[in-house]
């Protein structure tokens, strides 16, 4: 029985788990164990193989989190400051504040200067580059969302600048747009939810000069995930909480000295701080489909302890809940960005490329896929932008973000999809971006946690 | 001033009174219409006597599509004098109400009396003198001709100068409340050969005796509302009835008479949006009734495939709503529209259908049975997609706009 469950060929390789082999099946198996066993070296690939071993290694070992910068404790236990939310004047409006407009200004330079050259080879490395990311150090990423009283940048709730900095960055590149995001995202969150004592311990690393890696970890690696019943255990102890359980899709992990994790306490989800140098904690690579500059990783949490005020938030699953809404926030942005992204890439393409003598733009069937890009694109950045204008309002946003996650998950694939397809044979090469774009995009709706605005 | 889209706090009263009217209204007579097609819905003067008093005592903007009108001043819209203020005016206020009367029934919006798309056309195109002296007519619009529908440009009915009066001859077709307004806004040419630059607008009486109103059609859906044929036959028409200027400027083409559709394909966006929520609102008070909640937090994929349907109909509609109010705040705001104006027809109109059709599906028979709106609904929505420009002339339109290519390079 043993042996015959062995020899099963399913649950791995993406073979279901049904799956039996037959004798010509065995016999194919047991060549291909053979021809593996040198098959670099007789093909001549070992040199080429280097660099796809050095990803793989990223992937398969599990190694030790970074070991964490000593974050001396200050402040005290009574509630942090809080962004105000902003005025409202009740009118209808789709002009952004000057100061939100020279932000974007800022931040589009950024990326079409420094991120769109950036990003093919970071992809490829999965990678952000070192200089790419000091430049976002420099324009103020990290301290985005901190309130100016805790020497951060915003006046009051910073969901709408977030938003239009996020769509603007991903207009460059996605994956690099989630890597110099993901330690801002941290930031915002004690901003948000903070104790004094939270804030003043942690946040004077990310108004500095030497700003730590930092992760929000929401996912986890089950099928049918549903980030609001986390299977992330926290458990009391005599002196704060045990945290079992693993994340998956964190941003740069193994940088990381901060991380912000979702686990469920007394029936409820909550969030936690746990410094990266905690016992029990390691990470592995955990590359995907796209996104791959934002080094994704798995986060193992294994009877990893954590002090009784490393609790961020409420835990009675509101603060989590709207974590989960402003990060889904995040997420669309990203879309827009990427959408307007491949839109600005494929108007002139399809206006130059020829076919049967004329340009293919000149045919319905090519421009219309053009048109409805541009009409569900612009769909997609209205339902984003209301959705954040009412949470920087502070108003309840739940309905609002879950249309925006809806709209922009269904045709930003689509957007991705047909930005491919209008490239025909270029577009599934790595000679244009789109190809990449289509598997940025697929991130949308499925994504929980790891950057929020 | 600050992004925020939520509905203008300014016109709340004015939607929710628009919504007790299409509530208390509309929807009683909803069906009784549907079944009798080409009867007049009498109950729509009483209405429209108590709108025009909620316009004159000034406690309503823009009810309908005659509160369109671009070439206000600031100063006239009562705003203040800050430059950087943001308007919510007319346009939003009459892309809002008339959601608000199609959640009720669309085709008797489209009934309504002085409320008709002629009424648009003389508010984008008349000069002041006609436009005060064309206030207060009920106007229908007739531009579709039997050989000619989305290509307008290419109509045959002609008017010719004869003396102190253009003498119009032709067929029209597909006049919406052709046979109950008191005045018919007729597309003729001024001279074939000069093609589309040509093209005039006239406000023609209906007691002028060259114009008749041949027959009116039966239709799939909106069947309140009258669909005239009206043959104009050595039709006699003062010549100050020309909307704007009787110069045919080649160069600028079809601008004038085209300039309509920019102010109402909001309106017919709007009235998919109207419809398409009024499918949604009871759908989801049937599959409530069912044991079926959308949870907005929870993914779609643990839902059940109902509330995940939901899910993408709500967003979807979000997004033709959102589209619709934006073209018409660019209105507001004097910025130009036409592209953003088809963006919200198109998906607006694409979205109607998708949304009252599946919602149909999601309830069944129920859905499907003369019992309930439902099924009205999915046969209303279809004409939103087709009348002042269908989906393929409006993704036309969009593509030639973001791909800068001339009529003549994407046909």
């Amino acid at each position: 029985m043993s042996l015959l469950t062995s020899l099963r060929p399913g649950g791995r390789h993406g073979i279901p788990t049904s799956e039996s082999r037959d004798p010509i099946g065995m016999l194919v198996a047991g060549l291909n164990r053979l021809a593996q066993s040198d098959l670099l070296d007789r093909v001549g690939l070992r040199k080429q193989a280097e660099q796809t071993v050095f990803t793989v290694t990223r992937t398969g070992f599990a190694t030790m989190t970074k070991a964490s910068r000593t974050f001396a404790r200050k402040g005290a236990t009574k509630p942090g400051a809080r962004p105000a939310p902003t005025t409202r004047t009740g009118v209808f409006d789709l002009t952004p504040s000057e100061d939100e407009q020279m932000l974007v200004d800022v931040v589009s330079e950024y990326a079409a200067e420094v991120l769109v050259p950036a990003a093919p080879e970071a992809d490829e490395t999965c990678v952000a580059p070192e200089a790419v990311l000091k430049a976002g150090l420099e324009i103020g990423l990290p301290i985005l969302g901190v309130p100016e009283a805790l020497g951060g940048i915003s006046e009051e709730r910073s969901a709408v600048a977030g938003t239009l900095v996020a769509e603007a960055l991903a207009k460059g590149d996605m994956g690099l747009a989630v890597a110099s995001l993901a330690p801002g995202s941290v930031a915002t969150a004690i901003g948000l939810w903070g104790t004094d004592a939270q804030q003043q311990t942690y946040l004077p690393a990310f108004t500095g000069d030497d700003v730590p890696g930092a992760a929000l970890a929401l996912n986890e690696p089950t099928v049918l995930f549903d980030a609001l019943s986390p299977s992330t255990t926290a458990t009391r102890t005599d002196a704060g909480y045990r945290l079992d359980g693993v994340k998956s899709l964190v941003a740069r992990g193994d940088e990381a000295e901060l991380f912000v994790v979702g686990a469920v306490l007394d029936g409820q989800p909550a969030l936690f701080l746990v410094e990266s140098g905690a016992d029990g904690l390691t990470v592995s690579g955990d590359p995907g489909m796209g996104v791959r500059a934002a080094s994704m990783t798995r986060l193992h949490l294994d009877g990893v302890t954590v002090p009784a005020d490393a609790v961020l938030g409420a835990v009675d699953g509101s603060t989590y809940r709207e974590c989960v809404r402003l990060s889904r926030l995040a997420w669309c942005a990203l879309a827009v960005g990427t959408g307007q992204a491949v839109l600005d890439y494929v108007t002139p393409y399809v206006k130059g490329r020829e076919a049967f003598g004329e340009p293919i733009a000149h045919r319905q069937s090519v421009a219309f896929m053009v048109a409805n890009i541009a009409i569900e694109l612009q769909a997609m950045r209205l339902v984003t932008y209301k959705a954040a204008a009412r949470a920087a309002a502070g108003k309840d946003f739940a309905r609002e973000v879950a249309l925006a996650r809806k709209i922009c998950a269904d045709k930003g694939m689509q957007i991705g999809f047909d930005g491919v397809q209008l490239l025909g044979g270029h577009g599934f090469t790595k000679e244009h971006p789109v190809e990449r774009w289509y598997r940025d995009l697929r991130a949308v709706g499925l994504m929980e946690g790891t950057v929020l605005v | 001033m600050a992004i925020s889209l939520d509905d203008p706090k300014k016109f709340k009263p004015l939607v929710s009174q628009a919504h007790q009217v299409a509530m208390n209204m509309l929807r009683p007579i909803s069906r009784k219409y549907d079944k009798a097609e080409h009867e007049y819905p009498t109950e729509l003067d009483m209405l429209a006597a108590m709108i025009d008093g909620l316009s004159e005592s000034g406690a309503s903007e823009g009810a309908g599509a005659s509160g369109v009108r671009r070439d206000e001043t600031p100063e006239k819209a009562g705003k203040k004098a800050d430059a950087a203020t943001t308007k919510n005016g007319a346009n939003l206020a009459s892309v809002m109400s008339i959601a608000e009367m199609c959640w009720g029934d669309v085709g008797l919006l489209l009934s309504m009396p002085r409320q008709g798309l002629g009424n648009s056309a003389i508010a984008s195109v008349a000069n002041e003198e006609q436009a005060e002296r064309f206030a207060g007519v009920w106007a229908g619009m007739a531009i579709t001709e039997p050989g000619t529908g989305s290509d307008s440009a290419n109509i045959r009915t002609t008017a010719v100068l004869d003396g102190d009066e253009y003498v119009i001859n032709g067929e029209k077709i597909y006049v919406t409340a052709g046979g109950r307004a008191d005045h018919i806004v007729v597309w003729a040419t001024l001279d074939r050969d000069l093609g589309r630059a040509a093209i005039k607008s006239f406000v023609v009486s209906k007691d002028n005796p060259g114009m008749k109103v041949e027959r009116l059609e039966h239709k799939l859906g909106i069947k309140a509302s009258d669909t005239a044929t009206i043959i104009f036959d050595n039709c006699r028409v003062p010549k100050d009835d020309l909307l704007g200027s009787p110069e045919i400027d080649t160069k600028q083409g079809f601008a004038g008479a085209m300039a309509t559709f920019d102010n109402t394909r909001p309106l017919v966006a709007a009235m998919a949006v109207g419809c398409a929520r009024a499918s949604l609102d009871l759908t989801r008070d049937l599959l409530a009734q069912a044991g079926v909640e959308v949870d907005y937090d929870r993914p779609a994929a643990v839902q059940t495939a109902a509330a995940a349907k939901f899910l993408q109909m709500e967003a979807d509609w979000e997004g033709a709503y959102l589209l619709t109010l934006q073209a018409a705040w660019m209105a507001d705001n004097r910025q130009p529209n036409s592209l953003e104006a088809s963006m919200a027809k198109a998906k607006a109109g694409r979205v109607g259908s998708d949304i009252t059709l599946s919602c149909v599906e999601l309830c069944g028979s129920v859905g499907y049975a003369e019992g309930e709106l439902l099924e009205k609904w999915a046969r209303d929505s279809k004409i939103l997609d087709i009348f002042e420009g269908t989906q393929q002339i409006q993704q036309l339109i969009v593509a030639r706009r973001v791909l800068g290519l001339t009529s003549a390079e994407l046909k």
